[in-house]
């Protein structure tokens, strides 16, 4: 390219009222170039989604100061492809399509994601015309050629307790050739549904885009408001919001670290991890009124004050779990048949999760040294020393590591931060009239979230969150190639995408 | 070495006490149950969960239900791998348009005679997803539901009150 990704943006003026990060309105050529300066590895994708009339695309590069959001107009429903330089943004793309009807012009890709043919209308979101029931069942699939090769077909209903979608296996005896993902299943048209709606109800959507984030989903929603409105939480607010995020990630990650080893039949350190996350959501419960802590982070701050002998049940909880956590991770060390399934199982490449600016543990187990709580520092994590782990192995057996010692990392955070409390108010007025955009990136346990909002006065004119999950998913396809398919639930548990956050 | 295993092996029992079947879903189960062909289920009720649209709240908590706390095998209760497995579907979720088929057919793939329970605001109404081309709401405007579970997501506890209440049900009548 002969233009870089920095110049490309250099000296455009911002859109006035988008906070905190600028946006640009651009033209179908830069946004091409961007597209192919994204390919050449002079930045990450952080999303991309569609707007009336427009389209947006969020990346960032280690020459810009922030991250930037880059606006095309679309007046001919079509705009040009990035994912036929950069495949990360092939699927979002296709829900563009799909959710809106603007074609990705050149795309690799045409086929539906979100709209299976079972919405009675096409784009939703754009001409919402009339449209026939289509058979679920009908999809091309990749051809896959070859010798010996037989498919399996699973889901979109799966044999555990978890969400549904369709994976497609191709196998070669027991070694899988290929994967393929369908997903959209729980598709509940969240980005229809928060297009014009009221505040309170848009955030109890997005407290409810993906349960198991439901902290770091409301904390982005809240910073991405609050910029919008220009103003900021209260600093007990602030922390009390580390705390709940944080609360959230330790009880997602015993979860996942529990259900890694079940998968690869180890029962024990399930039901130890099981006891250990009843703890934490039961302390939820007590302090918060609710386990999952739904709806507790609001516009403006939080729901609920804690008393000091709330506080107290948090830190009595850590000094209950502490020491038995520790158990837990001594067994795992000195479990090598356990370890015998988790090592070299489920590899994924370096230059995978940095091409997909994969988050969470999937990336740092693959040696991608981004935590947003660091890299896009945001209170009350601005001011607060703590450990990334990154490992290099990109297996299971990493990204079990990555939780266990976040674990650790998210128990003295919350210490920190109960110790150094401010005292004073947990909410400043978030209601009014001005009109604004926002975005914010919170790290949830699976990754860096993103909230876009535009408000309309007092309503929420357009709002679009980007669950970690996006860049996820096709990450687990390739980690899956060449291993056995009884090896499968044992890699997705180590991912742990989600479908919700993803399908929206 | 093996402290888990040792401990595991000597520690006091951490499961809560047995909740009492809660009379509302008493009540609701009681109508459900009148008229049908009932079956002796020796107190064991085989479930398979099906997700229909969820945000995945509910499984959280569905899943809570088989750790040593809430333990609720000891009820009776057991989670299967199939519908072709099982006495009761526990279905979540706005069902949305994309998962109607699957729910359809998960249903009939279940052996009569069955039972559907729904959880979650969601699953019971539409919860926050109302009004939105892609869902088509409540459970039973797909199945005929039997039990509701309602919260957002509802507690372990409140699970467990509902399917106490339906295994006492189906047996005292069976
Ligand atoms: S009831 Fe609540 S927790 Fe359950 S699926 Fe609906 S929004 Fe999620």
């Amino acid at each position: 390219m002969s233009e870089t990704l920095q110049t490309l943006l250099q000296g455009r003026t911002a859109i006035a009222g988008h906070r905190p990060w600028p946006r640009y309105e651009i033209d179908a050529a830069t946004w091409d170039a961007l597209g192919a300066a994204l390919a050449a590895g002079e930045g990450t994708l952080l999303g991309l989604w569609g707007d009336e009339g427009l389209v947006h695309m969020a990346l960032s590069a280690p020459t810009l100061p922030t991250p930037a959001i880059v606006t095309l107009a679309v007046p001919d429903g079509t705009f040009p492809s990035v994912g036929k330089h950069h495949p990360p943004a092939i699927r979002l793309e296709r829900a563009v399509c799909d959710l809106y009807g603007y074609a990705a012009a050149g795309a690799p890709d045409a086929r539906k994601w979100l709209d299976h043919g079972a919405w009675g209308i096409t784009a939703p979101l754009g001409s919402r015309a009339p449209a026939p029931l289509a058979d679920p069942v009908a999809y091309d699939f990749s051809p896959v050629h070859g010798e010996g090769l037989h498919q399996i077909p699973v889901g979109p209903v799966h044999a555990g307790i978890i969400e549904p979608g369709h994976f497609r296996f191709t196998a070669n005896g027991e070694i899988i050739a290929r994967l393929e993902e369908r997903l959209g299943y729980v598709h509940k048209g969240i980005d229809s549904l928060t297009t014009g709606c009221d505040i309170d109800r848009a955030a109890r959507l997005v407290a409810r885009v993906s349960g198991d984030s439901t902290v770091a989903a409301s904390f982005a929603f809240a910073r991405a408001l609050e910029s919008a409105r220009g103003i900021s939480a209260p600093p007990r607010a602030v922390a009390l919001r580390g705390i709940m995020a944080e609360l959230e990630r330790i009880a997602n990650h015993l979860g996942d670290i529990g259900a890694v080893c079940n998968d690869a039949a180890f029962a024990l350190i399930l039901a130890y991890c099981g006891i250990l996350r009843e703890k934490v959501l039961a302390a939820c419960d007590r302090v918060f009124g609710h386990r999952l802590m739904m709806d507790k982070i609001v516009p403006g701050g939080v729901a609920h004050d804690p008393s000091p002998a709330e506080l107290g049940v948090i830190l009595a909880m850590l000094d209950d779990i502490a020491p038995l956590f520790a158990d837990v991770v001594e067994e795992y060390d000195d479990t090598p048949s356990l370890q015998d399934r988790t090592c070299a199982t489920g590899v994924v490449t370096p230059d995978l999760v940095v091409k997909w600016g994969a988050g969470g543990h999937v990336g740092r187990a693959s040696g991608r040294d981004f935590d947003a709580r660091r890299n896009l520092a945001y209170a009350p994590y601005d001011d607060l020393g703590f450990l990334v782990p990154v490992f290099m192995a990109g297996d299971v057996d990493a990204r079990v590591r990555v939780r266990i010692r976040e674990v650790e990392a998210s128990m003295e955070m919350i210490r920190m931060l109960i110790d150094s409390l401010p005292d004073g108010p947990v909410r400043t007025q978030a209601t009014g009239a001005s009109a604004g955009e926002g975005v914010a990136v919170t790290e949830a346990f699976r990754g860096d979230l993103l909230v876009w909002l535009r408000l309309d006065g007092s309503r929420v004119a357009r709002c679009h969150i980007r669950d970690a999950s996006w860049f996820q998913w096709p990450l687990l396809e390739a980690s899956i190639e060449n291993n056995i398919v009884a090896d499968f639930p044992l890699c997705n548990k180590s991912f742990n995408c989600s479908y919700s956050g993803h399908d929206l | 070495m093996r402290t888990l295993l040792l401990r595991s092996l000597f520690a006091r029992p951490v499961t809560i006490a047995a909740p009492s079947a809660e009379n509302a879903a008493l009540t609701e189960v009681g109508h459900a149950l009148e008229g049908r062909i009932r079956r002796l289920y020796g107190r064991s009720l085989t479930i398979r969960e099906v997700d229909a649209g969820s945000c995945n709240g509910c499984e959280l908590e569905i899943h809570a239900l088989n750790n040593a706390v809430y333990d609720c095998e000891r009820f009776g209760l057991r989670f299967a791998a199939s519908p072709r497995h099982c006495d009761v579907l526990m279905v979540t979720g706005p069902v949305t348009r994309n998962m109607k088929v699957a729910l359809e057919r998960t249903y009939a793939a279940t052996p009569d005679p069955k039972w559907v329970v729904a959880v979650g605001d969601c699953a019971c109404g539409c919860g926050v997803f109302e009004d939105s081309y892609a869902v088509i709401g409540a459970v039973d405007k797909v199945v005929p539901v039997d039990l509701h579970v309602k919260g957002c997501p509802p507690r372990p506890i409140e699970l467990l009150r509902g399917l106490v209440a339906l295994v006492d049900k189906a047996t005292a009548k069976g």
